[in-house]
Order: structure tokens, then C-alpha cells, then sequence
């Protein structure tokens, strides 16, 4: 911990937020008195990490992925009707969405970079296709199911050592979120973030501004792969699994402090917003709020979390120019 | 500031020197309009219909209304630089606040359209507000605002309320010929919303505010204030588009807007009109073109009984299309 004690830009508070709110749930519920209810919440919250981590590699290079929402409900519906229940097609239906997702990624990237279309309005295009696609496909109705091998991912535990019963999905997580740090220490993550802060210089020195906003793509369409994987396995298959995932895949990402249009953020910071954001609808739950106010507070909550960012750092926003993309 | 103005004339309205015809994308909006019409009359002519007749007008016009009027307002936020996302709860709540003050009661109309605007305006002067005092960025600032509005919406509503008196379901069925009364409506709002965009100095403070905020602001440009009347104007249009749904189904409904998904529909619209997103460039009536291809497409769609998910995949293949070709053509442009 001592190594990271140099934290990124906008680290800080969230963290903050993330241990008030875990602290408040101790109080709130007699489940979270032991660590098995963090590692529920662990689990319940992996997948909408994840996907914040895929996000933020592209929030971070100055774009936006609208698409991984529609993505997520694809895949799960594509899934459910390729496995029919059968184990035998675990394996290649889980090497076929991981594909799927590339390939998405990277006609999102391509179309991005090479036909200059504003990522905006690329991944909303991308969302209506692959919505309509699927339920062209599926006829309206998700058919099929998913094998028990496949739902173990989402909802099955592993049995380690030292530590006893750990959820598979929970070591996805740490997966995910220790080798997005290491990439984001690499000498590629720290360009991806330098093409967010100013393209125009990272070409000039020589950077393949394309080829990195494209990996970028690539890398948040795997991580919804890997997030629709955990999340069918955890929720099961339906038509709504991804609805409104990408607006709070984004809300976790700006709520750990990046900077939309690019160039600012730490990926811990992103994760820390997502487990954040699940913690906050744990709390609500346990107070007794509706689920209609649940958005309602996540409304104020990432209106808040921006105002006091641009505030935070006031002198600095002052002197940047104002995001370019404001789309 | 003479410079920005100068930028903006020549950026939107003068033409090149060295052609005497100008391809402007406003022309080449209707152009592909007029493609589509006449390609969807021959395919819809192949499967034995006809798709401009009476009811095929008529289909085309009343579908542009809303998506018409939403769509102009978020012309004018886009132009500043900006983007609402909370457009389509608000349609819903302002159907709702409309048809509940009306109560059935005819003398209640004036009032009932009243509030709805004022709950709009209150609602888009919000999101302004936001966005220049509290300086969050106009996505995240909408997005927030519409999920305030969806957890009240959710918490208080299960279903259509009010109800709206038969005389002001006329503005949602009465026409002339094929052409429904509210759509006439709809475009002299087009025309007023072009006017202010192209001949008031708000409206050129909006392009200018849209091209470069800083330049804008040191060429003496109150940024905010321009940003805050976008804004307003844009979430009063949503409001009048939810007033004519109300009058049309005869009730409030609560998700009358994100049903149809006018949110990110209206974006489109303005996008496919060749407005560019990030501000600064386009217009009104490429607008008014890119809603009517929209609902040509649906129309045709409905004619050949096609899926209505297939529209779905062709409105997200035809969207990237069309602004890759602008794209394209601006660079062109640039490096010729």
C-alpha cells in the first residue's frame, strides 16, 4: 500500500466515499458484520466493475462506449440460446462471445478512427444494431438456457486454501482491476492517456494515436464480454440483463474522478466509483428506500461527484480547455 | 468578436469561391430525403402499396412531430456545444403535469399547456445551471437530471394519469388534407427556432459559444447566460412535445418519452441533419431533414410489414453512415 501511496488525481475522495459507505453498511445490516457480506457485495458488484474498468480505457482516450450495455444483453441472449443447456457447449459459446466482443470493439474503433465519426454517435449506432439485431435473431423472446458449467463463473465459489470459499467472479474482478493497473503503469496506458489529454502532441511525438484509441475500443468490448459472462451466470438470461449499464458503467468512472473527453483518471479510482455505486444501492436497499429513488439519487450523486470535481481542482480547470468531445 | 462572427458566415453561409453550386449538408440532407422517397415508393409499390398516399403522409408527418419538436431543441443545444439527455423523461412528466391540470376540463387548457412549459422550463434552467455553475459536463449534467426525473417519475407514477378535454385532442388529430394541423405547428417552430439561430445575436452567440467557448468568452460572449438560454429553450420544446402526446392520447404517461426513446432519437435527428455534435456547426432545417428520414424509414418499414427491430439495425447503420460521409467531406474540404 505504501508503493501507492502516490495516488492519481480524484483517487482520494472516492475512496473515501467507497469506506463511508462500507462503514454504513456495517450499521445499516447485520449482514455486512462479517466479511461474508462484503465478499455478496464483492460479488454482486464485479460485473458492473468490470465493465467500468472497460470504460474507463476509453472515457480515459477521450471517447465514449455507449455500446456496452446492448452488448452485455446480446451476448447473454446469444449465449443462452448457443449453450441450450448442454455443458459440451460451454467452452467454445464462452471463446465465441469473448470473439464477439473483439470483433465489436473493433468495428466500433475502426469506424472511429478511421471514418472520423465522433465515438458517440459510433457506439450509439452500434447499441441500435446489436438491440435490433439480437431480438431479430431471438424473435422477441430469449430462448434456450445455460449450462450449470457456464453459470459457474457468475455464481460459483472456488475453494482456496488459506482463504476458503472465494466467488469465481470476485477473482475475475481482481483479475481485471490488477492487470488494467499494470497496463495502465506500461508505457502503452500511459500514452492511452496521454492521446485523452492531447492527441494532436502524442502524434507529434511519434504515438499511433489510432492504433491506441482502437485498443482502447477493443479492450471495453472484451471487458463487457467478460461482464455479460459474470452477469448471466449471476442473474440468469433475459431481454433486459444490460439495459442502462452503460450509463452507470460511466457514472462509476466519472464518480472515481475522470475527467470526461480524456486525459484524466486512475483505473483504481473507476473500480472504487463501481463498487461505490453497488455499495450505494445496497444501503438504499437495506434503508428501506424505493427502488424508483434509487436513480433519483444516483442522478444527484454523479451531478454532485462532477461539480465537485470541476470545483476540486478548480484552478486547473480553469487553465484546461474545456473538453473537446462534450458530446 | 467580429472575427467569430465572420468565421461563423463564412463557416455556414458563404460558399466557397471556387464553385458556383454548393453541395451544403443541408442539401445533401434533402437529397438523400428525396432518395429515399422515391426508392421507398418503388419498393413499397413492388409489395403492392402505395407510400405516399393519404394515410402515408399523414403517417410521415405525424410521426415527425414529436421526434420534429425535440429535435429543434436539441438542434440549439448542440449548436452551443452542449447535449440533453433528460429530453424524454421530461416529455413524460410534462404529459403527465399537462393532463393533470387539465382534469378533463376544457377551461383548463391554457393553464394546464402553462404549467407543463413552466415545469420544462424550471427543468432545462436546471440543467443549465449545472452545467455552467456547477461545471459538470453537459452528458453527465442531463444524465443526471433525467435520472432525478426517472426516480420521480417511477416513485409517484404507475401509469397513465389525468386526463386531457376533447377539445384539445384536436391539436393531435385535426388536419388539412393529409397534413395534420400539429405538424404545420411544428414546422413554423422550425422556422422560428432557424430565425433565432441565423438572425438574432443569442443565436449567433450560440454558434459562436459552440465552436470555441474560450473564444467566445474573450470576445465578450456572456457563455453561460448563452448556454443557459440553450438550454431552456431546448427542455420547453420537449415540453410542448410532451403537451401534444397528452393530447393525442387523450392522458399523461409517465414513459411516453423513453418508450420511444427520444433521447437518444433526437440526438440522431440532429447528427443525421449534419449539425456537428461537438458544437459550433449546423442548423435547424438539415434538422427538419434528418427527422423526416427518420420517419420516412419508419413508415416505409411499417408499409413492407418488415420487424421492427430490423429498423432498429438499419437506423444505427444509416446513422454512422451519414456522419462518417460528413466527416469525410469536411476533411476533403480542409485539405483541399
Amino acid at each position: 500500500m505504501r508503493a501507492r501511496l502516490r495516488l492519481a488525481d480524484g483517487t482520494g475522495p472516492v475512496l473515501v466515499v467507497l469506506l463511508i459507505l462500507l462503514v454504513a453498511l456495517a450499521f445499516a445490516g447485520p449482514a455486512y458484520a462479517e466479511p461474508a457480506g462484503y465478499l455478496a457485495l464483492l460479488k454482486r458488484a464485479a460485473p458492473l466493475v468490470v465493465l467500468a474498468v472497460g470504460q474507463y480505457f476509453v472515457i480515459v482516450s477521450g471517447g465514449f462506449d455507449l455500446s456496452v450495455g446492448s452488448l452485455v444483453t446480446a451476448e447473454v441472449v446469444v449465449a443462452a440460446r448457443l449453450v441450450d443447456g448442454d455443458d459440451a457447449n460451454t467452452g467454445w459459446v464462452i471463446a465465441l462471445l469473448l470473439g464477439c466482443g473483439v470483433l465489436v470493439g473493433l468495428v466500433n474503433g475502426l469506424i472511429t478512427t478511421k471514418l472520423l465519426v465522433p465515438s458517440f454517435i459510433v457506439t450509439l449506432g452500434m447499441l441500435l444494431v446489436l438491440d435490433g439485431a439480437v431480438f431479430l435473431w431471438s424473435g422477441g423472446a430469449p430462448r434456450g438456457a445455460l449450462s450449470p458449467s457456464f453459470r459457474v463463473l457468475g455464481r460459483g465459489s472456488a475453494d482456496l486454501p488459506v482463504l476458503g470459499q472465494v466467488p469465481w467472479s470476485v477473482i475475475v474482478l481482481l483479475v481485471v482491476v490488477v492487470a488494467a493497473v499494470w497496463f495502465m503503469r506500461s508505457g502503452t496506458g500511459r500514452l492511452l492517456l496521454a492521446v485523452g489529454d492531447n492527441e494532436n502532441v502524442v502524434r507529434l511525438a511519434g504515438g499511433r494515436v489510432d492504433r491506441l484509441r482502437l485498443l482502447a475500443f477493443v479492450l471495453s468490448a472484451l471487458l463487457a464480454s467478460v461482464a455479460a459472462i459474470l452477469l448471466a451466470g449471476f442473474a440468469g438470461v433475459s431481454a433486459q440483463v444490460g439495459e442502462g449499464l452503460e450509463f452507470r458503467a460511466i457514472t462509476a468512472v466519472v464518480l472515481g474522478g475522470a475527467l470526461l473527453g480524456g486525459g484524466r483518471g486512475s483505473v483504481v479510482a473507476a473500480a472504487a466509483g463501481a463498487l461505490s455505486l453497488e455499495a450505494l444501492f445496497s444501503l438504499l436497499n437495506l434503508l428501506g428506500v424505493s427502488g424508483a429513488l434509487e436513480s433519483a439519487v444516483q442522478g444527484v450523486i454523479i451531478i454532485a461527484a462532477v461539480a465537485y470535481a470541476a470545483h476540486g481542482a478548480g484552478l486547473r480547470q480553469m487553465l484546461r480547455r474545456p473538453v473537446p468531445d462534450t458530446a | 468578436m467580429s472575427a467569430v462572427r465572420e468565421q461563423i458566415r463564412r463557416r455556414s453561409e458563404a460558399p466557397p469561391r471556387t464553385r458556383t453550386f454548393v453541395i451544403t449538408p443541408v442539401l445533401v440532407v434533402y437529397l438523400a430525403l428525396a432518395v429515399l422517397l422515391v426508392v421507398g415508393s418503388v419498393l413499397v409499390g413492388v409489395h403492392g402499396g402505395v407510400l405516399l398516399d393519404h394515410g402515408g403522409i399523414l403517417n410521415i408527418l405525424t410521426r415527425g412531430t414529436v421526434l420534429g419538436l425535440v429535435a429543434i431543441g436539441q438542434t440549439l443545444v448542440i449548436v452551443t456545444g452542449s447535449l440533453d439527455l433528460s429530453v424524454a423523461y421530461l416529455i413524460g412528466l410534462c404529459s403527465l403535469v399537462a393532463a393533470e391540470t387539465m382534469a378533463g376540463s376544457t377551461a383548463m387548457i391554457v393553464p394546464g399547456v402553462l404549467a407543463a412549459l413552466v415545469v420544462a422550463a424550471v427543468v432545462g434552467l436546471v440543467n443549465g445551471l449545472v452545467i455552467t455553475v456547477l461545471k459538470a459536463n453537459a452528458f453527465i449534467a442531463t444524465l443526471g437530471v433525467a435520472l432525478v426525473l426517472r426516480g420521480y417519475l417511477e416513485h409517484n407514477y404507475t401509469g397513465p394519469a389525468g386526463s386531457v378535454p376533447r377539445a384539445f385532442q384536436h391539436i393531435g388529430y385535426d388536419r388539412i388534407g393529409p397534413v395534420p394541423v400539429a405538424a404545420l405547428l411544428m414546422l413554423l417552430l422550425a422556422a422560428a427556432a432557424w430565425w433565432y439561430l441565423r438572425r438574432t445575436r443569442t443565436g449567433y452567440h450560440m454558434y459562436a459559444v459552440g465552436g470555441d467557448v474560450d473564444v467566445a468568452r474573450l470576445s465578450g460572449v456572456r457563455t453561460g447566460r448563452t448556454i443557459v438560454t440553450a438550454h431552456v429553450l431546448c427542455a420547453v420544446m420537449a415540453g410542448l412535445a410532451g403537451v401534444f402526446l397528452a393530447g393525442r392520447l387523450g392522458s399523461g404517461a409517465p414513459y411516453v418519452g423513453t418508450d420511444a426513446g427520444y433521447d437518444l432519437e433526437s440526438i440522431a435527428a440532429v447528427v443525421l441533419g449534419g449539425t456537428a455534435l461537438a458544437g459550433g456547426r449546423g442548423g435547424v432545417a438539415g434538422t427538419i431533414g434528418g427527422v423526416l428520414i427518420l420517419s420516412t424509414l419508419d413508415t416505409i418499414f411499417d408499409d413492407l410489414g418488415l420487424d421492427s427491430f430490423f429498423k432498429d439495425v438499419v437506423r444505427g447503420v444509416v446513422l454512422i453512415v451519414a456522419v462518417a460521409l460528413y466527416a469525410r467531406r469536411r476533411t476533403a474540404g480542409r485539405s483541399a
